[in-house]
């Protein structure tokens, strides 16, 4: 039993050590991949890089004006979040403090778009965008993300769950629906907005099948479009694959390391519910 | 009053409704109608009623790529499951530098899916990737992953699971932390041992999150795509391809608009069924406390 109790701790932390290199290898794999000579790549992995170069970086910044397609897919993903936390924290209020007549019949309606899944809207998507003549610009990128019904969903139960008589008494004191949503609301449902921002952010830089769909000039591409066609372009040359694939994971990384806390609380929040 | 009220509910409903409509319930109603018509995205549609639904229901081929994403989710749900629930329990402890561990598990949750399939169809490369290397210097046979037919989706599921576990274990430990201590000390006074605690106090109570990764990875299971797209493109010959795959291939490979609609609908009608059966289930397993 002693010898057990000793043994214990430093076998799970083994355990979780071993899990650790199974996450992050793959990662260093990349950076190291990204700058070995294409030549020696073939001769499988080796651990040491002997002449490190930058060369597969250049090649790629060639290929596909990747500043461009990073900063396109950081301000879209940025709209589309403020869009979202806009449109849902409005429609949240209305939903959770308005009385009015098929109140029931319409946020019904608001859900039953959540369940609608993309694959099913990406045919006459496109086609709507064709006859607005929107296809491949920016406008057709964010369209589809102004409004999310997820993130109406869980900011109108995040406002449900607020007393009612702290807008009763600001009512009193004269206060109008503008007042209470942006002074009292708000600050108040705050864990609630870093939830959808998160959701909404992710969402739209991991989004792949509605770019792949809509867009096609390289000056209008998002990252995991612009990765995929770099994939078309350099079949065998794994080195230019891997320094685009560091080109994306580098901006990401930044921001999750820097909002880490606030990201793993977010997805946290939703899954007690 | 009743005016005044009307005029508010426009101003706060607007702004959601508008784009929900134009962006989402729009494009529903007229996928319906595609989905009964022949079309090839340019010449004139052509009413076929509900053949493209017949059609499909009697096709070898949906019922392939019904089955490879049904492989698909029997593979992954488990792993991810598993691995993200055992991860939790160990990180629930005290442990050193805990906050690193649960940063580097989390990382390729933030990572999109395109640059996780591109960095693993490299690592499981069958001849110069390090998966491979590392299974020949064990002496272990070395598959020829997404280049075989029997390889292809487990290297899919492979990646997928190593992209969601962090995501899997950060809900399970969100839900560890929020069962009370007390019943756990309660049933180690009553002499229950470790083992019996988890499967008798801890998993049951932990069935609230469990039902929400089940839910959520069969509806994101079945609507698998960007990993497949970027690692096989479906192949070799097919034997990846899942449902959404097909409806990409269906749409814009072989102009068969009318088709790929109907079968997004019988895709969609496939998750409904599955997560109705699951919610009506529940009561039989899920504790809500």
């Amino acid at each position: 039993m002693p010898d057990k109790r000793r043994l214990g701790p430093v076998l799970r932390f083994a355990a979780v050590a071993l899990g650790a290199v199974v996450m992050l290898v793959p990662f260093l794999w990349t950076v190291v991949t990204s700058i070995t000579p294409n030549g020696s790549l073939a001769g499988g992995p080796t651990l040491v890089v002997k002449d490190p170069t930058l060369a597969a970086y250049r090649e790629l910044l060639d290929a596909l004006p990747m500043w461009r397609i990073a900063l396109n897919s950081f301000w879209i993903a940025a709209a589309s979040t403020l869009f979202q936390l806009v449109t849902g924290s409005m429609a949240a209020y209305g939903f959770a403090r308005l009385a009015f007549r098929g109140k029931n019949l319409v946020f019904g309606l608001y859900l039953a778009t959540l369940m609608v899944p993309m694959q099913v809207l990406v045919v006459p998507l496109f086609i709507e965008m064709k006859t607005l003549n929107l296809q491949d610009t920016y406008m057709s990128l964010l369209a589809p993300s102004i409004a999310s019904a997820f993130g109406v969903f869980l900011l109108r139960q995040a406002v449900e769950s607020l007393p009612r008589d702290l807008d009763e008494a600001a009512t009193i004191d004269g206060a109008g629906h503008l007042r209470i949503f942006t002074t009292i609301v708000l600050p108040l449902i705050r864990p609630a907005l870093a939830t959808v921002a998160v959701f909404a952010f992710m969402g739209s830089w991991n989004s792949f099948l509605w770019p792949l769909v809509v867009i096609r000039s390289p000056e209008f591409m998002t990252l995991p479009l612009g990765l995929s066609t770099l994939q078309g372009q350099f079949t065998t040359d794994w080195d230019v694959v891997m320094a685009g694939s560091v080109f994306s994971i580098v901006p990401i990384a930044v921001v999750y390391l820097l909002a880490q806390r606030h990201i793993i609380a977010g997805i946290a929040h939703t899954g007690i519910k | 009053m009743k005016r005044r009220n009307a005029g508010w509910v426009l101003f706060f409903l607007a702004p959601s409704a508008i784009p929900l409509l134009l962006f989402t319930a729009v494009p529903m109603v007229s996928s319906a109608w595609v989905s009964l018509h022949r079309w090839n995205l340019i010449s004139p549609m052509e009413w076929v009623g509900l053949d493209n639904y017949t059609h499909l229901l009697s096709d070898p081929a949906t019922r392939d790529v019904f089955l490879h994403t049904l492989i698909y989710c029997a593979g992954y749900l488990p792993l991810v499951f598993a691995g993200g629930l055992g991860l939790a329990l160990l990180l629930n402890q005290r442990l050193p530098a805990r906050a690193f561990f649960r940063a580097a598990y989390f990382l390729p949750v933030v990572t999109s899916w395109v640059v996780v399939a591109l960095v693993w169809k490299w690592l499981l490369n069958p001849t110069s990737g390090l998966v491979n290397s590392l299974l020949g210097a064990l002496g272990a046979p070395q598959p020829g992953w997404w280049t075989d037919p029997t390889w292809a989706l487990p290297a899919v599921i492979l990646a997928s699971a190593w992209k969601d576990l962090g995501f899997v274990m950060v809900i399970m430990l969100a839900g560890l932390q929020a069962i009370a201590q007390d019943i756990l000390e309660a049933a180690r006074t009553d002499g229950a041992g470790a083992w019996q605690r988890f499967w008798r106090v801890t998993l049951p109570l932990l069935s609230p999150s469990t039902f929400f990764v089940v839910v959520i990875s069969l509806i994101n299971g079945f609507q698998v795509f960007d990993q497949v797209y970027v690692m096989t493109a479906g192949g070799p010959s097919g034997a990846s391809q899942v449902v959404v795959g097909q409806i990409y291939d269906l749409t814009f490979r072989y102009g068969r608009a009318g088709e790929a609609s109907a079968l997004s609908w019988i895709l969609f009608a496939v998750i409904l069924v599955i997560t109705a059966l699951q919610v009506r289930g529940q009561r039989r397993w899920v504790h809500y406390a």
